[in-house]
């Protein structure tokens, strides 16, 4: 296994913040709400987790380093496993585990119904994350992988919805998004690599 | 004109709180005795009141607010069979977006408000318009504990004790005309110290403005609050004075009030021009009619724990139907939202 340790620490990051959070819950650091709190924090560290993943293609290219893509799997599954906690608290803390009234939401609300598509994209990218997947879809996988795209789109939708009166915070995520997207461009991205042999090479 | 009215939310103190919260008997004679020493030091009266709540902050409270807590209706209206939200949740959970987006913004910023010298202006349709110092603003009217449940728009609720007096006994005092039909409220615009009026990329248009019919700001419930648990109001929670209406949904009690208008017309109101399909002029709590993005039958009261979540169901006007649901009377309360 390539870069072991690098794959360890961001192993750990990942754990690290759930981790925490619980512990400040416990003690009650989070105030009266903690469970709206919690929910919070894991959809802005699922959508966090996310805008790194999608940089490390543009890292590679800047800087010729492959240890930015051996990384990138364990980074999405990180984006998954926080949405899934995110969802979890969603059912706890606000439904109050009341599934008729899921039910409800799933066809009423636009923000549940962006954000619960953009989980089956994620479910789909997850299962399909092994080496196994990879052999068997083949050419087919990578089309299906660019669903984090859409992923992206939908995840600032989804975080835009809920924005109540200030924008501030969303336009951070959402610049930051439309950037990595921007780099994405093949003549951007050509330029990014010329940047990067050219680096390359001073060295 | 102050109807008091029996209620069915209304129940014997001893009722309304767990023991916990109260301190034991023992230790309030003793508070009571060293608040008898203490009352003997010019402006320090207000200390012994501040025990009458567990783990109560004690502020600096200025000279007239000390002066009118000793003649203070204590528990005047109650909630039947509900816990106090502890002092700490309910100041540092807070909704007031002069002075940021997040729920601890307000106590993290509010202590740049400066509240003395605070005046109000009384203008429009009203027989005595002025600009009235706060001091002399309150001075007619006693003190009243009203403990109220609060519910926000955002689906979390608290129950807290508020200490102010009716809104009905100061729109008397001012005598509204007879084009008067509805109440406007303003807070303060004051960007070099309400950080949030500083942000970019706030949707609001400061002021935060707020409004009720007339009948509505004369019904007994609705009261102007300068305080609460037994102290005057924290910046956060809306010094030096706000409005509470209990059957309304929080963002309807408007904080830090700098003008009260009597107008003809209904006037329009922050969240409401913000968002017109969300927030409705009216926004009676009201668990059939949805928030477009939530629902309004549930509620979190809060401390609502994560190994404890306490999920409740909402009720019509807040459990206040008996006393304002004939202010509705043939409304469409659907529409009016």
């Amino acid at each position: 296994m390539r870069y072991p340790w690098f794959r360890l620490a961001i192993f750990i990051v990942g754990c690290v913040f759930p981790a925490w959070w619980l512990y400040e819950a416990a003690m009650n650091l989070l105030g009266p709400d903690p469970g709206k709190i919690m929910m919070d924090r894991l959809g802005l560290g699922a959508l966090t987790f996310l805008l790194v993943t999608l940089s490390m293609t543009p890292l590679q290219k800047l800087t010729g380093w492959s240890g930015w893509i051996v990384v990138r799997r364990q980074l999405g599954l990180w984006v998954f496993a926080y949405i899934v906690l995110h969802i979890l608290c969603y059912l706890f803390f606000i439904l109050g585990l009341d599934w008729g009234q899921l039910a409800v939401e799933l066809r009423k609300r636009p923000y549940i119904i962006v954000g619960a598509l953009g989980f089956l994209c994620l479910l789909a990218l997850a299962v399909t994350s092994n080496r196994y997947s990879q052999r068997r879809l083949g050419a087919r996988w990578k089309k299906l992988h660019r669903l984090v795209y859409l992923v992206l789109g939908l995840g600032l939708l989804h975080f835009l919805w809920i924005v109540r009166s200030d924008l501030r915070e969303w336009a951070v995520y959402a610049f930051i998004g439309t950037l990595l997207m921007v780099l994405r461009i093949p003549a951007v991205g050509r330029g990014l690599s010329r940047v990067g042999r050219k680096q390359g090479r001073a060295v | 004109m102050l109807i008091k009215l029996p209620r069915s939310s209304e129940c014997k103190a001893s009722e309304i709180t767990p023991e916990g919260i109260y301190l034991s008997r023992r230790t309030l004679l003793g508070g009571s005795l060293a608040g008898l020493t203490l009352g003997a030091l010019p402006g320090r009266a207000g200390a012994a009141e501040v025990s009458r709540y567990a783990d109560v902050q004690a502020g600096a409270a200025p000279a007239w607010f000390t002066d009118k807590l000793a003649a203070t209706r204590w528990q005047a209206v109650t909630v039947k069979g509900e816990a106090i939200t502890p002092f700490k949740d309910a100041t540092h959970y807070n909704n007031f977006y002069e002075f940021g987006p997040d729920k601890g913004d307000p106590a993290a910023n509010g202590d740049s408000l400066k509240t003395e010298p605070w005046s109000i202006v009384v203008d429009g349709e009203v027989g005595k318009p002025g600009r009235y110092a706060l001091e002399d603003f309150v001075k007619p009217y006693q003190l009243e504990e009203r403990i109220y449940r609060l519910r926000c728009v955002e689906a979390w609720s608290m129950v807290i004790p508020w200490l102010g007096f009716p809104l009905a006994q100061v729109l008397q005092q001012v005598e509204p005309t007879s084009r008067a039909r509805y109440v406007r409220f303003e807070t303060l615009k004051d960007p070099q110290h309400m950080p949030g009026q500083r942000s970019g990329f706030a949707l609001i248009d400061w002021p935060y403005r707020e409004g009720l019919r007339l009948d509505e700001a004369m019904h007994p419930l609705a009261i102007l609050a300068v305080g609460m648990y037994g102290r005057e109001l924290p910046n956060q929670n809306g010094a030096p004075l706000r409005l509470v209406v209990p059957w309304k949904y929080g963002f309807k009690s408007i904080k830090s009030i700098v003008r009260i208008s009597l107008v003809a017309e209904q006037p329009g109101t922050t969240w409401e021009g913000l968002a017109p399909d969300e927030y409705g002029f009216y926004a009676n709590v009201n668990p059939e009619v949805d928030h477009p993005r939530w629902t309004q039958a549930r509620e979190r009261r809060l401390p609502s724990g994560l190994f404890s979540p306490n999920v409740r169901e909402t009720q019509m006007f807040n459990g206040y139907a008996d006393e304002v649901a004939s202010l509705y009377t043939g409304l469409d309360l659907r529409k009016n939202y």
